[in-house]
């Protein structure tokens, strides 16, 4: 027992563990890959006619989003967990300083409290601005979304609604996320008319398509790639500017495979296009989907009728994911011009595993090899 | 009358906000007469607990130095239990007796008695606008009903003592509410029958009333959920800087639910200027209290929360009236909610798809009923010569003529048009829904018999 009052009264007890010790665990082995590493983002250039940019990662690139916001909208507020300090993932550092603490507040732990809170603010005319930690934790506000804000201006008769109501979640596999850091939760929301479900794929667009939610009067959901936070940088506009809703972008123009996918999943879809160019000479097409509620059809079937072929990937569960909405969709509109059945290279229907991930996940191999199907059809 | 939802389009949704008001703002709200006390929390818990720990003495003070508590906390050595029935219930606020007379001279409110009188003939009218629509809905004419019964006071006490503008979320028993504030007989026929003269374009079941003129954000379904949607709209009503309150009005029943429970802790930390209404009726359906908490009813919640809170008869709407006043003057001066929970019964059946003869015996209701709040202020009304029996049945057939009158302008009135159930969804109708809405009307054309069509408003005949 004096041993131990020594080691207290020294502070030993919590202290980290000694280099001594640290010796003995070893260093990193090297067959440990850091999946967050494999992952490569290529930058994109936004329109000059935004103006001056500057290079930002996308938190910070949603920050500046929110800056602009609460700027030029003296109504608008930000929300959620922790997001007075700067949030967990760095997404409102600086705007509590800048703005007050009345603008940019903490709320208390309970999500199905921050969506009713939000929806209620935006209900009087201000604009909210509600962060939930991660979206695998949105499912307590479900309600919320689904049987309030979703239907306050249709059962209202448009008397009243909640269009001035964002939610914004970090989503999607992180290399270590597992069960409950990992979920892309978007197709459970496209199933609810009456609000709008978007995902960008980097920071301009990230950018672009928040301010646009914010504006927008309809509630929105606007799920960021938590695994771009700081992967994906590139030269983003710095002033006010926004990216249409409700329109998928040809990210790369192509006429033997037409590709769709959001977010984090573009990007490796740009890998499968390279791989199918230089292996197969198979010219892809790719389409960054960027609103999944209300999607733009219009701009995926005209692909489809000149290509034929369609591939949709996503790492949400292949059942009832959004792909499946698309397939048919395409099916129906498409028929006559489909050389071969719609490809979904999706996360298998189990929940999202820890040591399992990099099987689970919808990677550039299984991608590659459903591109290899539709072209041997 | 003062409006904060102005009626006009698009912009009007922003009305509320006056840009830049500070918090600080001094608000100026007349002083109420009536020393009601309300269980206050003391002021080491209200405070709000920075979000840094800023009590810093120092570790030799032999207190408690947990983040987690107020400044106010102790040791003790004793392994003492906090039982849940040390400290008695909490009391019940009333002015009038069950014999309609006033206890306490300096309760009875400042009220005007052709005030008193119309509280009373809204009561009569709400009670009788209920009778007819039960058997309306038996009738089969309407799909769903839920009368009011018992609670006649806790609507009018309460709306009464609210300033028009301000705003207020509801449940779905509260029609009181809205008639005192200006509801016509009309607005509510044309909701419960789904008219193309309702407001809400025939969307919802009836009984789930809204209104913008009146500030009353329409009612929905699923219970609870207005809770936490009145503590943000209160936020907002504080940033604005107007020196109103937002009022929220729900059940024993909803106080359950999560939604109850975010809505108290959000209100309390983010210094929500919100009135917490809830009508303590006894019932959930067919659950009784007993079986919907073990605590002391809802108020003694509050404390839990960092509420102040009071209990009232809301069946005698003098106290109602007072409670609410008095409520409404700490939310504003003090930007924090404040709960009143006010006991009643559910004399009628929870709507007309229950019979809550399957699960209490009539002599309770009866009880109730000889003691309800229309009788109460009945018997206080002709002691107080402001009333007599020839009056009572004089407005009694006034009331059921202007109901009747309302029931046949709706009863056979047209519903909205058809196309009217894919508009609103959006701000802007998604291209996806106009094909939509394309190819149900191609469908009912074709199929035109089979179809009630000749029930709703032809479309070049919409405004």
């Amino acid at each position: 027992m004096a041993v131990c009052g020594a080691l207290v009264r020294s502070g030993r007890l919590s202290r980290p563990i000694c280099g001594r010790t640290l010796s003995l665990i070893g260093s990193r082995p090297a067959s440990v890959k850091r999946m967050a590493s494999a992952l490569s983002y290529v930058p994109e250039t936004a329109p000059s006619d935004f103006g001056e940019t500057t290079k930002m990662n996308l938190f910070q690139s949603i920050n500046s989003a929110m800056d602009v916001a609460l700027a030029t909208d003296p109504t608008a507020v930000i929300f959620g967990e922790d997001v007075a300090f700067g949030g967990v993932f760095r997404c409102t550092v600086g705007l509590a300083d800048k703005y007050g603490k009345d603008r940019v507040f903490n709320t208390p732990l309970c999500e199905q409290g921050i969506a009713g809170f939000g929806i209620g603010m935006a209900v009087m005319g201000a604009t909210a601005i509600a962060e939930i930690q991660f979206a695998d934790y949105i499912y307590p506000a479900f309600d919320q979304i689904v049987n309030e804000a979703a239907k306050y201006r249709y059962r209202s008769g448009n008397l009243f609604d909640c269009g001035r109501l964002t939610m914004r979640a970090p989503c999607g596999a992180v290399g270590h996320g597992a069960l409950y850091h990992s979920q892309s939760p978007e197709a459970f929301f496209a199933h609810v008319p009456g609000i709008k479900v978007v995902i960008p794929r980097g920071p301009i667009q990230a950018k672009g398509l928040l301010l646009a939610c914010i504006k927008d009067d309809n509630p929105c959901i606007f799920l960021e790639p938590k695994i771009l936070y700081r992967a994906a940088v590139e030269h983003v506009p710095v002033g006010d500017f926004t990216l249409p809703l409700t329109s998928a972008e040809v990210v790369v123009e192509g006429k033997d495979v037409t590709m769709v996918a959001w977010g984090t999943q573009v990007q490796v879809l740009r890998e499968v296009c390279n791989m199918a160019q230089e292996k197969l000479g198979v010219s892809c097409e790719l389409i960054d989907l960027r609103t999944i509620m209300p999607w733009d059809s219009e701009t995926v079937i005209k692909s489809v009728n000149k290509t034929g072929r369609l591939l949709v990937a996503h790492e949400a569960p292949l059942t009832g994911g959004f792909a499946a909405e698309i397939a048919s969709t395409v099916q129906g509109e498409c028929f006559l011009h489909l050389e071969a059945p719609v490809e979904r290279v999706c996360g298998y229907d189990t929940p999202f595993p820890h040591i399992f991930e990099p099987f689970y996940m919808p990677d550039k191999w299984r991608c590659f090899e459903a591109v290899k199907k539709l072209i041997n059809y | 009358m003062q409006t904060i939802l102005s009626t006009s389009m698009a912009g009007a949704r922003r009305m509320l906000w006056a840009v830049g008001k500070s918090l600080q703002e001094a608000v100026s709200v007349k002083e109420s007469s009536t020393h009601l006390s309300f269980m206050q929390t003391s002021s080491g818990f209200t405070k709000r607990l920075g979000s840094t720990y800023t009590n810093a003495a120092s570790f030799a003070d032999d207190r408690p130095q947990f983040p987690g508590t107020g400044s106010k906390v102790r040791f003790t050595e004793k392994l003492d239990f906090l039982l849940p029935d040390t400290s008695p219930a909490i009391p019940v606020y009333r002015v009038i007796d069950r014999q309609g007379e006033v206890l306490d001279p300096t309760q009875k409110p400042e009220l005007p008695e052709d005030v008193i009188l119309d509280m009373y003939r809204k009561m009569v009218l709400l009670n009788t606008f209920d009778a007819i629509m039960l058997n309306v809905q038996r009738q089969g004419r309407i799909s769903f009903y839920m009368t009011n019964y018992g609670e006649e006071a806790a609507h009018m006490g309460s709306a009464a003592a609210l300033d028009p503008a301000d705003v207020i979320f509801g449940q779905y028993r509260e029609a009181g509410v809205f008639l005192w504030r200006g509801f016509t007989l009309d607005d509510m026929m044309n909701q419960c029958f789904s008219t193309h003269q309702d407001v809400h374009k025939g969307r919802m079941v009836p009984i789930n009333y809204g209104s913008r003129d009146i500030n009353f954000v329409t009612m929905s379904s699923p219970l609870a959920t207005q809770i936490p949607q009145a503590a943000g709209a209160a936020y907002a009503m504080r940033m604005s800087g107007k020196p109103l309150c937002v009022t929220c009005y729900f059940g024993d029943g909803a106080s359950s639910e999560g939604d109850a429970h975010a809505g108290f802790n959000f209100a309390a930390t983010l210094d929500c200027p919100l009135l917490f209404f809830c009508r303590n009726n006894g019932y959930a359906i067919s659950t009784p209290t007993s079986e919907q908490y073990r605590g002391d009813g809802i108020a003694s919640r509050a404390a839990g929360y960092g509420i102040s809170t009071i209990r009232v008869d809301g069946n005698d709407v003098f106290a109602v009236y007072n409670a609410t006043k008095a409520a409404r003057e700490i939310c504003i001066k003090e930007s924090k909610p404040v709960l009143i929970e006010a006991m009643t019964y559910r004399i009628g059946d929870h709507s007309t798809s229950d019979d809550s003869t399957t699960y209490r015996t009539s002599e309770e209701v009866h009880q109730f009923q000889q003691d309800s709040p229309i009788t109460r202020l009945n018997t206080y009304l002709v002691k107080n010569g402001l009333w007599d029996p020839d009056k009572e049945t004089t407005y009694r057939e006034e009331a059921k003529s202007k109901v009747l009158e309302a029931f046949h302008g709706a009863k056979d009135r047209k519903k909205p048009p058809i196309s009217d159930l894919m508009t609103d969804v959006y701000d802007r109708m998604p291209a996806h829904l106009e094909r939509q809405a394309a190819s149900m009307r191609r469908h009912v054309n074709i199929y035109s018999e089979q179809y009630p069509v000749q029930d709703f408003l032809e479309e070049d005949k919409a405004v």
